[in-house]
């Protein structure tokens, strides 16, 4: 039955069905053709392009956009995928304004940058539906092991089957896809994209994806150096920072990853339940889709509570103004400091901080919310490391290319050290890897 | 404001802006819309001689170029003269010049190169009360097969016996219309001035290919798998059509001669340009054809504007920029720019320096940051650097002073000297 939109409480069906539709269609839709070569025409075909330097997977971006504007958008995707096999992903999930469009020399001319994010699209949108375009290698007769089947997971496995060497994929949840199939919000990849890339990805060959496979559980990384001739870690951070603020155990105080992974994998958004008032706690992409999914599902009031200002939250000025005209209210300095409420939360009470010298202090002002629901997105961290294995500020401790402390053992994305922790990054270091992994066979063999 | 009535060759117009003789033009209704819009002539499209009209194809009639956001730069066209019977062009070319006596109403003739068709249809127009004739010899298609069009523009002499004819039998104003598809354009219209004509007007079209449809390997526009060349006007013609137009303007044989510009105006500033160098007139079509007949406001306007801020009368522009056109061998050889990037315009993007480094003189450096600055000892001021940049008024060229030093000759600048004296000339006249 139709809820209110004003019921208090959790409760699901707060919208019509068509709300739901309308709410959860894609957010930004593709570039028709005429859209695209017009698009296409303002690239300057900068030489030795900052665009590029900008993008973690260096796409030659000039070049694809040329071959757009020349009418092979199929030529386009090819140089897309020659660098960023997830190009189709990374074309709807970029911070494009933090990256490639944020370097455009046409910020400096007029503010607005080359839409490049939606012309990547375009051109690898055209590209999915078609056979894979990439031939293995000959067969080397290496194994290589691949934990997790995230971002960096599925580049690593891709470029080392295009090598010719036989991969498996060993990941813990019961599809692939990582954080691209549970981490992000559902507007960005509509139509179940996430699945059908990865789909597209294995269709190189070469690659066995094992579902149910867990490191330390059904999987340890001993048995896994002694099986295979090289092993790759990319299965991401498991764990979710707690906010510390008492109280935080009472009901409907839950993980905003938790709370996107489930809506994604819903297949019936009218039966989730949603707060009336939301409050998320943290400052990043997370918390933004969150907050704003939230809305989505008709919460009434949606509140992102960030302990610094503005200039240092983790979400991009673009999705922060997404949040704001989702009708999402975010609150800069401040952090919870107790949950309130008789068995569910019921207010969240947040003390106000300085951003000085010497950390956050508070100035002693407190203010509390009216929350029936709270997320926290304050950040995750890897959980069931290895033992054995280096780390460097609870990440695995990386250096050339993704190599560990462990011979033959290589890890990328975000459970490993270096660049941001972003779709793009992790398809960069899973290749980097790939190819550094590739070379140590070849020289072995 | 300035007064922008023209009167071009006793042909009097309100304003300087008139359409070409072409599918704008073919009948009352257009004509008469194109007045209401407030064009200053019209010279009617192309009549045949009387008898069955001639046939247009029933496929496409034009190729389009595009720029980006499918902007028209250019049109190729087959079509045809009128393919209208001639008593009714006739009839309403009288009625609507009954209506607009203040416009100029000029008709555009075509037929068989004889004296009794010419003295024929002469008197049915002068019956029309039209205020003169243009003669086609200049459409480069279809009817050039035939022996009319550019297949007498492409003879001096026919153009000569046929504008004889024309000023022997009719007491009209006789403009003669010139083909681009020739070697010399004086030629023809030497011969023009030798019958008699009282103008010429340039350009007709330009034989063309639009392009080739790769699936069908046939030239574009198609009819049934099969391709012939058609006519190129538009944007993309204009630089052509201008010297054409400054050649006649400059040429000793043909200084004088009054000249109706044709070619790509879109704008007042095509137009202002056009009359710079020598045309009374101008006549469009394509910027017609592509945003319909309202873009003549525009240049009203445009041409008012700049008149006024250079307290010019239209008769003070029209010839103006003629005696600044020479011969290459006439250019001061001692005049030495250099390129200037402004840092604080320039975006970054690179493109001067992949001109340059790849295409020109490796004058420009880049340095760390993407900062890029000439390199005044390679810049032989070819200007490429400007030409691509994207921010207008980022790179400039700078003129060396009086005495300063080139650093790429190590020479001093010195006063104006040209090729004829220059030492490296065989041919070199001994300095004074």
């Amino acid at each position: 039955m139709i809820q209110a939109k004003l019921t208090p409480g959790v409760v699901p069906g707060r919208l019509t069905p068509e709300d739901y539709v309308r709410n959860f269609a894609d957010v930004a839709p593709p570039l028709d053709p005429h859209e695209a070569r017009v698009a296409a025409d303002r690239c300057y075909f900068c030489h030795d392009a900052p665009c590029i330097t900008a993008c973690p997977t260096a796409i030659d971006i000039p070049l694809f956009i040329r071959q757009i504007a020349t009418g092979t958008p199929d030529a386009a995707a090819m140089t897309i995928f020659h660098a960023n096999i997830l190009g189709g992903m990374c074309a709807r999930v970029c911070p494009t304004e933090n990256l490639c469009e944020g370097a455009c020399v046409r910020m400096d001319a007029e503010g607005k940058p080359v839409e490049i994010g939606a012309l990547q699209r375009y051109a690898t949108d055209g590209m999915l539906d078609a056979p894979h375009p990439f031939k293995r290698g000959a067969p080397t007769g290496n194994r290589v092991a691949v934990v997790g089947a995230g971002p960096a997971g599925l580049s690593a496995a891709h470029r080392l089957a295009a090598k010719g060497h036989d991969v498996v994929i060993f990941e813990a949840r019961e599809k692939p896809g990582g954080l691209n199939e549970y981490g992000i919000a559902s507007y960005k990849t509509v139509d179940g994209f996430a699945q059908a890339e990865v789909d597209w990805l294995m269709g190189i060959g070469g690659i066995e994806l094992r579902e149910g496979q867990r490191l330390g559980q059904q999987i340890t990384l001993d048995a896994l150096r002694g099986k295979f001739d090289a092993v790759f870690l990319g299965m991401g951070l498991g764990g979710v920072n707690a906010l510390r603020a008492a109280g935080e155990d009472r009901d409907h105080v839950t993980d905003a990853v938790s709370f996107i992974r489930d809506l994604r994998q819903s297949t019936d958004l009218s039966t989730l339940p949603i707060g009336r008032d939301v409050v998320v706690i943290g400052g990043g992409m997370t918390a933004v889709d969150a907050a704003v999914q939230a809305r989505l599902l008709g919460a009434e009031t949606v509140t992102i509570v960030y302990r610094r200002g503005q200039d240092r939250m983790g979400a991009s000025l673009h999705e922060q103004a997404h949040a704001t005209s989702s009708g999402v209210r975010i609150i800069h300095n401040a952090a919870p400091v107790a949950v309130h409420g008789n068995g569910a939360v019921a207010e969240i009470e947040f003390a106000y901080l300085t951003d000085g010298p010497h950390g956050l202090t508070p100035t002693g002002e407190r203010f509390r919310l009216k929350a029936d629901q709270v997320f926290r997105a304050i950040g995750q961290r890897l959980d069931g490391a290895p033992e054995d294995i280096a780390l460097d500020g609870g990440k695995i401790a990386v250096s050339d290319a993704g190599r560990t402390s462990l011979d033959g053992v290589w890890a990328g994305g975000d459970c490993a050290t270096g660049g941001d922790d972003l779709t793009v990054t992790a398809v960069a270091q899973g290749r980097d890897a790939a190819e550094d992994i590739h070379r140590r066979l070849d020289a072995k063999n | 404001m300035a007064d922008l009535s023209s009167n071009f060759v006793g042909i009097k117009s309100p304003n300087p802006f008139w359409l070409a003789s072409a599918p704008p033009t073919d009948k009352e209704y257009n004509v008469r819309r194109a007045f209401q819009a407030g064009w200053g002539g019209v010279v009617w499209k192309t009549l045949g001689a009387e008898g069955p009209p001639v046939v247009n194809v029933n496929g496409p009639r034009y190729g389009v170029i595009h720029g980006a956001d499918r902007r028209v730069l250019g049109i190729n066209n087959i079509e045809l003269i009128t393919d209208r019977p001639l008593e009714v062009n006739l009839r309403e070319i009288k009625a609507v010049k009954r209506d607009y006596p203040d416009r100029a109403l000029v008709i555009s003739l075509m037929v068989p190169c004889d004296e009794d068709s010419w003295r024929t249809i002469l008197k049915q127009i002068e019956d029309t009360g039209a205020d003169g004739v243009e003669l086609n010899f200049g459409c480069p298609h279809g009817m050039s097969e035939r022996g009319m069009g550019s297949a007498v523009g492409q003879v001096p002499e026919y153009i000569e016996m046929v504008t004889r004819w024309v000023k022997q039998y009719s007491r009209m104003p006789c403009i003669v219309k010139l083909t681009p598809n020739i070697t010399d354009v004086r030629k023809p219209a030497e011969a023009a001035k030798r019958g008699g004509a009282d103008a010429v007007s340039l350009i007709n079209t330009i034989n063309s290919i639009t392009s080739v449809d790769l699936d069908l390997f046939a030239p574009e526009p198609t009819i049934d798998g099969k391709g012939a060349h058609g006519g190129y006007c538009g944007p993309a013609v204009k630089p052509i059509a201008l010297n054409m137009v400054a050649e006649i303007a400059r040429s000793v044989e043909t200084r004088g001669l009054p000249i109706s510009g044709i070619g790509g105006v879109t704008t007042w500033r095509d137009a202002a340009e056009f009359m710079a160098l020598g045309a009374g007139n101008v006549q469009v079509c394509t910027a017609a054809m592509t945003y319909g007949f309202k873009v003549v406001q525009e240049m009203i306007t445009g041409l008012h504007d700049y008149l006024d801020s250079h307290d010019m009368a239209l008769s003070d522009l029209i010839g103006r920029a003629v005696p600044n056109v020479t011969d290459w061998n006439q250019l001061n050889l001692n005049y030495v720019t250099k390129a200037v990037i402004d840092q604080d315009l320039c975006i970054k993007c690179g493109r001067c320096y992949a001109a340059c480094e790849d295409t020109s003189h490796q004058a420009i450096a880049m340095k760390p940051g993407r900062v890029f600055e000439v390199i005044e000892e390679e810049c032989v001021a070819c200007n490429l650097c400007l030409d691509v940049c994207p921010v207008e008024n980022c790179i400039t060229m700078r003129e060396l002073a009086p005495g300063e030093l080139d650093k790429r000759t190590g020479l001093r600048r010195s006063d104006y000297a040209n090729w004829t004296t220059h030492p490296n000339n065989p041919m070199a006249k001994a300095a004074e």
